[in-house]
């Protein structure tokens, strides 16, 4: 049994722990550390991505308990992917952080930093439904922190109404997961699996109830249509590096809709069948439609980027609602492209923000500080999120639309018509932004050149650079994750699940 | 004892349903607290209710309830009594920046730090000078309570 799987969860800690207690007053200090506890977590989130890809799912008794009544923590390639996309991106971003200063606006930046990595990773790795809860509420309090630093009133006010919408989440987990627990008497997710298949006939009205709580639970962390309302306000004000990291907190909702709807409410289930996806679908297309309006009518542009960001949640779980292996396996390119694409995006919006007189797009402001850099980020952050050849994200729409192709449904013309109503969006924003600037005649601003954020905003764009160059490569490991995902033979088997002598 | 706790249940979320939906903080947070309420006793009873049963092992017991939800039970607790004290705390630092304890956002732009033009002219300045006075967040409270 390797000890390296509780690294990612363990490592944070300790380090956010020391950061609060010990380095409090010293930013230097904590800056290095950060960035050692970033590299390291991004070297281990390799080994083990490396470790699932070459091997069988592994299991990690917490205490060493056997599965059922012990807490475990599984890794999969699916585990290891989301370890590794979070580690990579928190890396990239903490470059950024320092660069631009923001960790500088506030107290406890980097020690927020870390929990919000703990919580992120350990809701990736543990394979036990409450202990998912638990380490929901560790990520989401660390992103409340996170929210609201660097203060004012606008962006608390915001942080306000993210915690209550997320309370009332959390909520409806306990109500779900406590259905579950009094229907099966289990919350370990291999064990619910087998349990699930052997229900008794009385309970699957019960179940259906907890399946439909717990996916409206994920749908709020995922920002579906209509539990989508946190999200704009939420980005729009969070300070740009940390709305970045949040990238990858809409996957947690995208990650555990994957999982449960795969292991644990598959198609061939009698209680739920295909309700999960019957659901999902409609949901997903309308998120997809209002992302996409919401990029065309948005008044500044961290809120455009906060649309986007809807959209692609909408892509994603129109792809994901077919629960085909296909399907799953376009989900898993587009989900790798869509965190690291609305990353950048963020990334280039707070660039904007920084430099920028006017927040409103509509009115015209002088040109930027290093508007070539950022005009060219601009662009290719647009181009991939937006959809269109050379970028990945073109590459991910194509997938996605490939494994749907035949099914007579409305997948094909959505995606297609809000790829166009997102390019528009884009396009109107990018020449409010730098063209017209040119029209007053005035000066451009002055703005330090923070050469660390432009290489950390570079480093974003290589990441969806390789994915594009490396699609082949990735898109066969992705169908064979998706092949893994619809047989939960292994999962179940790794966990070792105790039977009564 | 299954209608009451039933019953209590359901009255419980609905105070707390109805509480959320108001417009200001306070409520608000209340409403938050019913519901986690309304939780911790359903977690508490899908263990199935038993009179005078020990959730551990004790040779002289007639019978046993399940322990596991005892310990959900603790672990929902702590986390919604931790979440309580953010979010009482976050409302705290809205209300005293912004001068009103109103939970809807009236600036469209969604850029932090600008001006809020839902607000009135008093508690604007208030808050730009950084010092809410104690007249201009009363003025704007009051505001709010004609509006809801």
């Amino acid at each position: 049994m390797s000890h390296w799987i509780i690294v990612p969860v363990i490592l944070p800690a300790i380090l956010g722990g020391l950061m609060v207690m010990a380095l409090r007053h010293d930013l230097v200090l904590q800056r290095v550390f950060a960035l050692a506890c970033g590299g390291t977590l991004w070297a281990v989130a390799s080994a083990l991505l490396w470790a699932a890809t070459t091997g069988a799912p592994e299991v990690y008794h917490l205490g060493n308990w056997p599965a059922p009544f012990g807490i475990v923590l599984m890794l999969d390639r699916l585990s290891a992917l989301m370890v590794w996309i979070t580690a990579t991106l928190a890396l990239i971003l903490q470059l950024y952080a320092i660069g631009t200063g923001w960790d500088r606006k506030g107290r406890h930046f980097h020690a927020l930093w870390q929990f919000q990595l703990m919580g992120i990773c350990g809701a990736f790795l543990t394979a036990d439904a409450f202990n998912l809860f638990v380490f929901f509420e560790v990520l989401l309090i660390a992103s409340y922190g996170l929210m609201i630093h660097g203060g004012g009133a606008e962006r608390v006010r915001a942080g306000v109404q993210y915690i209550a919408f997320n309370l009332v989440g959390s909520a409806l987990f306990l109500f779900a997961l406590a259905t579950i627990y009094s229907v099966t008497g289990t919350l370990n997710m291999a064990d619910l699996a087998v349990k699930m298949q052997t229900l008794p006939e009385g309970s699957s009205a019960l179940m259906r109830v907890a399946a439909v709580l717990l996916f409206l639970v994920f749908a709020i962390k995922g920002a579906l249509v209509p539990l989508q309302f946190w999200l704009p306000g939420t980005y729009a004000n969070a300070p740009g590096v940390v709305a970045a990291l949040f990238a990858v907190m809409t996957k947690v909702g995208a990650y555990a809709v994957l999982r449960f709807g795969t292991l644990v409410f598959p198609q061939s289930l009698a209680a739920t069948g295909s309700m999960v996806a019957d659901l999902l679908l409609p949901a997903a297309l309308v998120t997809l439609i209002l992302g996409a309006l919401g990029v065309l009518g948005a008044t500044s542009l961290p809120r455009l980027v906060a649309f986007a960001a809807i959209a692609s949640m909408g892509t994603l779980f129109t792809s994901m609602a077919a629960f085909t292996p296909a399907s799953s396996a376009a989900t898993l390119y587009y989900l790798l492209h869509s965190t690291f694409a609305t990353a950048l995006m963020f990334v280039v919006a707070d660039m904007i923000g920084a430099r920028r007189a006017q927040a409103r797009l509509s009115e015209v402001s002088p040109p930027l500080a290093q508007a070539g850099l950022i005009a060219a980020l601009y662009f290719a952050g647009a181009v991939a999120l937006a959809g269109m050849p050379p970028l990945s994200g073109f590459l991910g729409k194509l997938l996605v639309l490939q494994a749907q192709r035949g099914a007579a449904n409305l997948v094909w013309p959505v995606i297609l018509i809000t790829s166009l109503i997102l390019i528009l969006g884009f396009v109107r924003a990018g020449s409010m932004i730098f063209w017209k600037a040119h029209e007053g005649g005035a000066k451009a601003g002055d703005h330090a050149p923070e050469a660390l954020a432009f290489v950390s905003a570079f480093l974003l764009l290589a990441v969806l650079v390789s994915l594009t160059v490396l699609a082949g490569p990735v898109t066969v490991w992705a169908e064979a994750t998706a092949a893994y995902l619809h047989d939960p033979a292994a999962y179940i088997a790794a966990n070792q699940l105790y039977e009564a002598p | 004892m299954e209608a009451l706790i039933a019953a209590s249940l359901g009255l419980l979320t609905t105070a707390g349903i109805y509480l959320m939906l108001r417009q200001r903080t306070f409520p608000l947070i209340l409403g938050l607290t019913f519901l986690s309420y309304a939780v911790n006793v359903f977690i508490f009873a899908v263990g199935r209710l038993a009179v005078d049963l020990p959730p551990i092992v004790d040779k002289a017991a007639p019978g046993y309830t399940d322990p596991l939800p005892q310990a959900l039970v603790l672990t929902a607790i702590v986390i919604s009594f931790g979440m309580t004290a953010v979010i009482v705390i976050m409302a705290l630092g809205a209300y005293l920046s912004a001068g009103n304890d109103r939970t809807d956002s009236a600036d469209g732009t969604g850029m932090a730090g600008r001006a809020n033009p839902g607000m009135n002219s008093e508690a604007h300045s208030g808050a730009h000078s950084g010092a809410s006075s104690a007249a201009s967040s009363a003025a704007s409270s009051a505001a709010g309570d004609d509006r809801t």
